[in-house]
């Protein structure tokens, strides 16, 4: 093969779908890329900016509706678009591969991993099975995964969600492809797993000498994975250029709105009387304690930020503090009062002053109803209202969460998804309450649009005095809008005290481990950690390392 | 995620793709028409003798006699009149039962659900026929007894179906906002759930539709359905079936009749859920 040609070209690219309205969406337009060989690419952007259509594009693929209007692309100098069915069908697995954003659902649950891992390569008879295995076992050691020998013998469901992603990986690069496309591989993902993948994934991309095309939506993550990055919106290119200069000398005002997001600080204010206080409270499901023993004050017009991997508890604590799960032991005392633990038995004043915003607003808005009637429904509950003094409040809530009033006709299908989260956000405040639970209000956004909630959440507290319970993964968000932290962990709070204290140093070892996980927007920052990680010879937290 | 290799435009969907739906409503319609008006638009009565047994088809009897020489025409419009009649009362009311014995069960839980599943899995152990023949020798066998019989057999798969499509509903966050406002729950039956759970609901329908009509055949076979000389287009199956032996395929007209409704209904519920489904 002639080493001049680049691996891949993507020339003039345009991608349209036909809607089932019969409209014609463009998905794509005029996109054009090369990428040379053992380069990785990364492309970034918001939900619906053409990232995956365009990395499945080098698999030869469409999602279904969708069709090539214009353009070429072309791997290894052959032309996938016309090269049709049989082509395509030697190139995947051979020489592209795939690596998709949940590992869990990629897996076949009935088969064991390494059986998975060198169904390609034995298949196609690109390997005997003995060498298949052999090199499966080889990635499994350069993925780090525990005990590579063995571990292609389990099961799906008996690997932990960060090892699955990395017998994705070693899946894809098993039959040696020139290409992997790697869409959002960690965005399911805790930060502290998150890490070991993303390092694990570079290590092995470095020394397998294969090419990618690195799809996020997490510029700084993308930053130290890629060679180059290219910047897509609504379907076409913002901008591209190597990481350096994207991120040092970004050349549009999109890109750097997005360099910028994650900036907002919370300004210290004085402290308040507490609203909520948990005293040695425990909860769980049947015999099993998610939280135990757990004590914690929410003060008045004020934010405290609840911060864990998934799995501490903290959502656990969020419905403990709405009664939708009873605590089993313990006390809660709101606003002076004992509160009842079960839902069932609060007085409606008691369940108007606690609301809940959900983490993902497609799961907490009814797909049937208008957002006239889910705002509506609070309205009339809590405050009595009908007719047309509920219809001008739903206006009222709707321009104080920064909507447009014609939104009241729409049903949550036909509404972004902030937009989504700021009917749930007005939901909340239709019943004029003295504390919100907002459990993971921003992890579902894009980060453009998780900043505009996070403002909105800021504003909205100075105006109506209301506190928010505040649970997150998120050290940007809880910077932000928090005046108090907790760090969660295994069901109970190993750190706490005010944002200022405990996000400075000294740290408290988790928190220290949790801080340091995120991905930071600037070059050589996983190089620096790997560095650290090789110097230490014992890691801070031996359970959370593969054993 | 569905996925297919990249090409050019597919090619545009064609032009006869509603087709099939458009003439499965018109024969629906004509079958409505049928319940409605068979007494004016049947051109013999129902029980009427009015040539020799299993003549073939001719200008005066378009689809030929039956066994004991009635107009096949005739006994199909009327047959229509009891075989759907009869389906849409035994649909609609193990709809009415069945769908809200399931939206209660998902929205009560805990104890109010396990004993209305407990009670269903029960009946569900029996085999329906035998169930229906019990019901139907102790109560006697009038129309009425046979509605509500097959309603309550139906009633069992439709709150089954109806409860499986709600759990998943009812444990969507939106259902935990309603419950924290204290809506009722007759109110997060019809309000939140069961909007979510009226696709599916609706394509069971047309299933649950033509099980009634063979099931009410089945009884009619055994002597315990639709009493003669009334006609019900399963019954016609059972009697004509001897023609067969004579070279005759009158048992072939009410049979496919049967097969061109259950297509027809299943047809329009497709094209229904794909239209609310795709829609938005």
């Amino acid at each position: 093969m002639n080493t001049m040609t680049p691996l891949l070209e993507i020339r003039g690219l345009h991608i349209d779908a036909t809607l089932p309205n019969g409209s014609t969406a463009h998905l794509l337009q005029d996109i054009s890329l090369t990428l040379a060989r053992g380069q990785v690419l990364g492309l970034i952007g918001e939900s619906g900016a053409g990232k995956s259509t365009l990395g499945l594009t080098a698999l030869g693929a469409v999602r279904g509706g969708a069709y090539v209007r214009a353009g070429e692309v072309r791997l290894g100098g052959i032309d996938l678009l016309t090269g049709g069915p049989a082509l395509l069908r030697d190139i995947r697995g051979r020489r592209v591969a795939y690596v998709a954003q949940s590992a869990a659902s990629a897996f076949n649950p009935a088969f064991r991993l390494i059986d998975q891992v060198i169904e390609t390569s034995v298949q196609r008879r690109l390997m005997s099975k003995a060498d298949a295995r052999r090199r499966a076992i080889e990635l499994f050691a350069k993925l780090e995964l525990p005990s590579p020998e063995t571990f292609g013998e389990k099961f799906p469901h008996q690997a932990s969600g960060g090892q699955l992603q990395r017998a994705m990986t070693a899946m894809a690069m098993c039959a040696r492809p020139d290409l992997i496309v790697f869409d959002e591989p960690t965005t399911a993902l805790d930060v502290t797993t998150q890490i070991e993948v993303i390092l694990a994934m570079r290590q092995a991309i470095r020394e397998e000498g294969m090419a990618g095309l690195y799809i996020s939506h997490d510029l700084a993550l993308v930053a130290q994975m890629a060679d180059a990055i290219m910047v897509l919106r609504h379907g076409r290119m913002v901008e591209t250029g190597s990481v350096k200069q994207v991120i040092e000398a970004p050349a549009t005002e999109y890109t750097r709105q997005l360099i910028a997001a994650r900036g907002l600080r919370h300004a210290v204010q004085p402290e308040r009387p507490p609203l909520l206080e948990m005293r040695g409270v425990t909860a769980g499901y049947g015999n099993v304690n998610i939280v135990e023993n757990l004590s914690l004050v929410v003060p008045e017009g004020r934010t405290l930020a609840v911060v864990g991997e998934s799995g501490s508890g903290k959502s656990t604590l969020g419905k403990v503090i709405c009664g939708l799960l009873p605590a089993k032991a313990g006390r809660l005392v709101f606003a002076g009062r004992p509160l009842e633990p079960d839902m069932h038995r609060r007085p409606l004043d008691d369940l108007r002053d606690i609301q809940i915003v959900h983490q993902n607003p497609d799961m907490a808005l009814n797909p049937r109803q208008r957002v006239r009637e889910i705002i509506g429904a609070p309205l009339g509950r809590f405050q009595g209202l009908s007719g047309a003094a509920r219809e001008a409040a739903v206006a009222a809530l709707l321009e104080q969460v920064e909507l447009k009033p014609e939104l009241a006709d729409r049903r949550p299908g036909a509404l972004s998804g902030g937009q989504k989260q700021r009917v749930c956000i007005a939901r909340a405040l239709a019943a004029r309450p003295r504390l919100i639970v907002c459990d993971e209000v921003t992890s579902a956004l894009d980060p453009l649009v998780a900043d505009g909630v996070l403002k909105l959440l800021a504003r909205l507290q100075a105006e109506e005095g209301v506190s928010y319970f505040f649970i997150t993964h998120d050290f940007g968000a809880v910077e932000a809008l928090a005046d108090h932290v907790a760090v969660m962990r295994n069901g109970a709070i190993v750190a706490t005290g005010p944002t200022a204290q405990v996000l400075q140093p000294p740290y408290h070892p988790y928190t220290e481990a949790l801080i340091r996980a995120v991905p930071e927007l600037r070059l050589g920052w996983l190089d620096a950690v790997i560095a650290a990680r090789k110097t230490r010879s014992q890691d801070a937290f031996p359970d959370r390392r593969p054993s | 995620m569905s996925l297919s290799d990249a090409t050019a435009r597919p090619a545009a969907p064609s032009r006869l793709a509603g087709l099939p739906v458009a003439l499965a409503a018109l024969f629906c319609l004509a079958c409505l028409v049928c319940v409605i008006g068979a007494d004016w638009i049947a051109p013999y009565g129902e029980a009427d003798l009015v040539a020799m047994p299993w003549q073939a088809p001719d200008l005066a009897h378009p689809l030929g006699t039956d066994q004991l020489g009635r107009d096949m025409l005739s006994r199909i419009i009327f047959g229509a009149r009891t075989s759907i009649g009869l389906s849409l009362a035994i649909v609609t009311l193990a709809f009415a039962v069945g769908g809200a014995l399931g939206l209660a069960a998902v929205t009560l839980g805990g104890w109010a659900d396990a004993v209305i599943s407990r009670i269903v899995d029960l009946f569900m152990a029996l085999p329906p026929l035998v169930l229906a023949l019990l019901a139907l020798s102790v109560s006697g066998t009038s129309l009425v007894t046979l509605t509500l019989t097959a309603a309550f057999i139906a009633s069992l798969r439709v709150f089954r179906l109806t409860r499986s499509l709600g759990i998943d509903i009812a444990a969507r966050d939106f259902v935990d906002v309603a419950r924290l406002r204290r809506d009722s729950t007759a109110r997060i039956m019809w309000r939140e759930i069961l909007p979510n759970a009226a696709i599916p609901l609706i394509s069971e329908f047309g299933l649950r539709f033509v099980f009634a009509f063979l099931f009410v055949a089945s009884l009619s076979f055994l002597g315990l359905g639709v009493q003669p000389p009334m006609a019900d287009w399963g019954g016609m199956v059972r009697e004509n079936v001897g023609a067969l032996n004579y070279g005759r395929l009158t048992p072939l007209v009410p049979a496919g009749f049967i097969a061109l409704l259950a297509i027809s209904v299943n047809l329009i519920g497709d094209w229904l859920v794909a239209r609310r489904g795709g829609g938005r």
